[in-house]
């Protein structure tokens, strides 16, 4: 079925039909017009190579990427594909060389993403080889357009798209600013595999409502908890979102009282080590929760003194990787590298108010592949306009994500919310 | 240090069999007083990367991660099934035990997946109550968590 604008049944995108996360045409749409589309992916840290040479494999939607640092300082970011018949031209995911080399036939490219050398170019005691006419210098790897914020690579294969810091905005720019304000580095990574559509990932990470819900340790241990002072701050076309909190701003008896109501339980224990959730105080705000959704697909996470990025990366219309790296900053001192450590138990596959998502992601596209035409309800901190909330009871953000990704994929019906 | 070889033995198939049913008090009973529990992904113990999955430098972490699977995390509703293969013994002492493993896991409708696979890497201690472990060490193979990791490898 081809989707067009008809498909939304509410102009305030507080309708998702089923449809777009099950259907491959859509899926396919998605990889051109979004991930190959006028936005800026995350690729990785400027931390990661610090050196020339220093190269990383990544991907941009399901497009293969290795990004590099050349012989002038520079950070450049290519297609990994052959110019020749396609293949893989990385296959480490990390590393350091002076060049790379497809090792199908040896085509050879520079750090510039220059092709430098073809084997037998000009054939064997002159015969064969390829024609003098053919261009060398037009068949580099595919190049993409760099920018960063702070230590944050990001990388768009679009000629058109607006600068980076057009495309993030105001309050997403300071944010990442403020996340980066010190040197990080890598403590290092996870990858989790959700069998469930991309976009579910996505919209999770801009729902505020679902936070204490489901994720129950936040509350039985006190560490979040939505009587908190806090909300969502989203760009000016509502396709990003930070979601926010304050820590020490709401009183235990009004939690429980409100908590027994949502049949959460509301007997607050306690950890036997309360480093695990020790919020310490690193900026000049007290801000202890920060997660900052770039659309499409990257997210930046600060739970209390754990600190990361997160990739999503779809693998087919049924299945993603979130791809995370774990950060601290280069001046940590030992003791708090430490803490950051404990405190990375929170996040991740394992993590103690994390772990929840790969199964509530994966029920929803369970039970919503049969019936492509019904639709999911977002209605948290009201219907109609799409604007920021200073409140934490609200899912507002999903309806910005689905806003723009209807103007991505030329869906967008008249008369549409922005 | 054929006694503790055989004790050994007895230690790891208690260990697997206490996860599958789910006697995860009990399981904490087979660590010493003073203890570590780590599951790393290979990727970041290759690189001399520190950070885990599940990091516990303390019993009190422990105990902790056990309090929180019961008290409030939710995850998928499965069985375990830990294979664990012949233990190496390396050092003098015999203390220091490598192991590979295989979990599957089987959902409610009976259907199973290979869910992990990895190697344990021990670091067991003698005590009065016979033999315990200190410093477990889970390198995991299968570092792309398919959907979610909550009880323990």
């Amino acid at each position: 079925m081809m989707v067009t604008d008809k498909i939304w049944p509410a102009l305030d995108y507080s309708r998702v039909p089923y449809r777009l996360y099950h259907d491959a045409a859509i899926y396919e749409r998605e990889q051109q017009r979004i991930f190959q589309g006028p936005v800026w992916n995350y690729l990785g840290l400027d931390a990661e190579i610090p050196n020339p040479g220093d190269f990383r494999a990544t991907s941009v939607g399901e497009t293969p990427v290795v990004f590099n640092r050349d012989d002038n300082g520079a950070v450049r970011a290519f297609v990994n594909r052959c110019a020749h018949r396609g293949a893989l031209v990385r296959r480490e995911l990390s590393g350091n060389a002076r060049e790379h080399i497809c090792i199908y036939h040896q085509w050879c490219y520079g750090l510039d993403g220059r092709l430098n050398a073809i084997p037998f170019r000009r054939g064997i005691r002159g015969k064969g080889g390829l024609d003098p006419s053919f261009d060398i210098g037009a068949h580099g790897l595919r190049p993409l357009r760099v920018g960063a914020v702070g230590s944050a690579i990001f990388g768009t294969l679009a000629e058109d798209a607006e600068p980076l810091e057009d495309f993030l905005g105001t309050p997403i720019t300071a944010q990442l600013k403020r996340l980066f304000a010190r040197p990080v580095k890598v403590l290092g990574y996870n990858r989790q595999r959700i069998r469930a559509n991309w976009k579910l990932y996505a919209e999770n990470t801009r729902d505020n409502y679902h936070a204490s819900l489901l994720h129950e340790f936040l509350v039985t241990f006190g560490l979040d908890r939505s009587t908190q002072k806090g909300g969502v701050t989203m760009d000016g076309r509502h396709r990003h979102n930070i979601t926010w909190a304050e820590a020490d701003s709401d009183s235990d008896d009004f939690a429980r009282e409100t908590y027994a109501n949502a049949r959460v339980r509301n007997d607050f224990l306690s950890l036997q080590e309360p480093d695990l959730v020790a919020f310490r105080r690193e900026r000049d705000d007290n801000l202890n929760l920060v997660v900052t959704s770039v659309f499409p697909s990257s997210v930046f996470v600060q739970i209390s003194n754990s600190l990361a990025v997160r990739q999503i990366r779809p693998r087919g219309v049924d299945e993603f990787e979130v791809f995370q790296t774990m950060l601290g900053y280069a001046d940590d001192p030992p003791e708090m590298t430490r803490h950051r450590l404990r405190q990375a138990n929170l996040v991740g596959p394992a993590g103690l108010v994390s772990m929840e998502d790969g199964e509530a992601i994966e029920i929803v596209h369970r039970a919503t592949k049969p019936d492509p035409d019904r639709s999911s309800v977002i209605e948290l901190g009201g219907a109609g306009v799409i604007s920021d909330r200073d409140y934490r009871v609200t899912d507002v953000p999903l309806r910005g994500f689905w806003s723009y990704y209807a103007e991505l994929l030329s869906i967008e019906p008249p008369g549409a919310v922005r | 240090m054929n006694a503790d070889r055989f004790a050994i033995h007895d230690l790891l198939a208690e260990y697997g069999a206490l996860l599958d049913m789910a006697q995860y008090n009990e399981w904490l009973g087979l660590f010493a007083a003073e203890c570590r529990y780590n599951v790393v992904p290979r990727e970041n113990f290759e690189q001399g990367l520190p950070v885990g999955l599940i990091f516990c430098d303390s019993r009190a972490m422990l105990e902790d991660r056990v309090m929180a699977l019961r008290e409030a995390n939710k995850y998928n509703i499965h069985n375990d099934r830990h294979v664990i293969g012949v233990p190496r013994l390396l050092g003098a002492d015999g203390l220091a035990v490598e192991a590979p493993f295989a979990i599957y896991q089987t959902d409610q409708e009976g259907a199973t997946h290979l869910f992990a696979t990895g190697l344990y890497r021990d670091r067991l201690e003698r005590g009065a109550g016979g033999l315990k472990i200190r410093d477990k060490l889970v390198l995991l193979d299968t570092f792309a968590v398919p959907t979610l990791l909550a009880t323990p490898l």
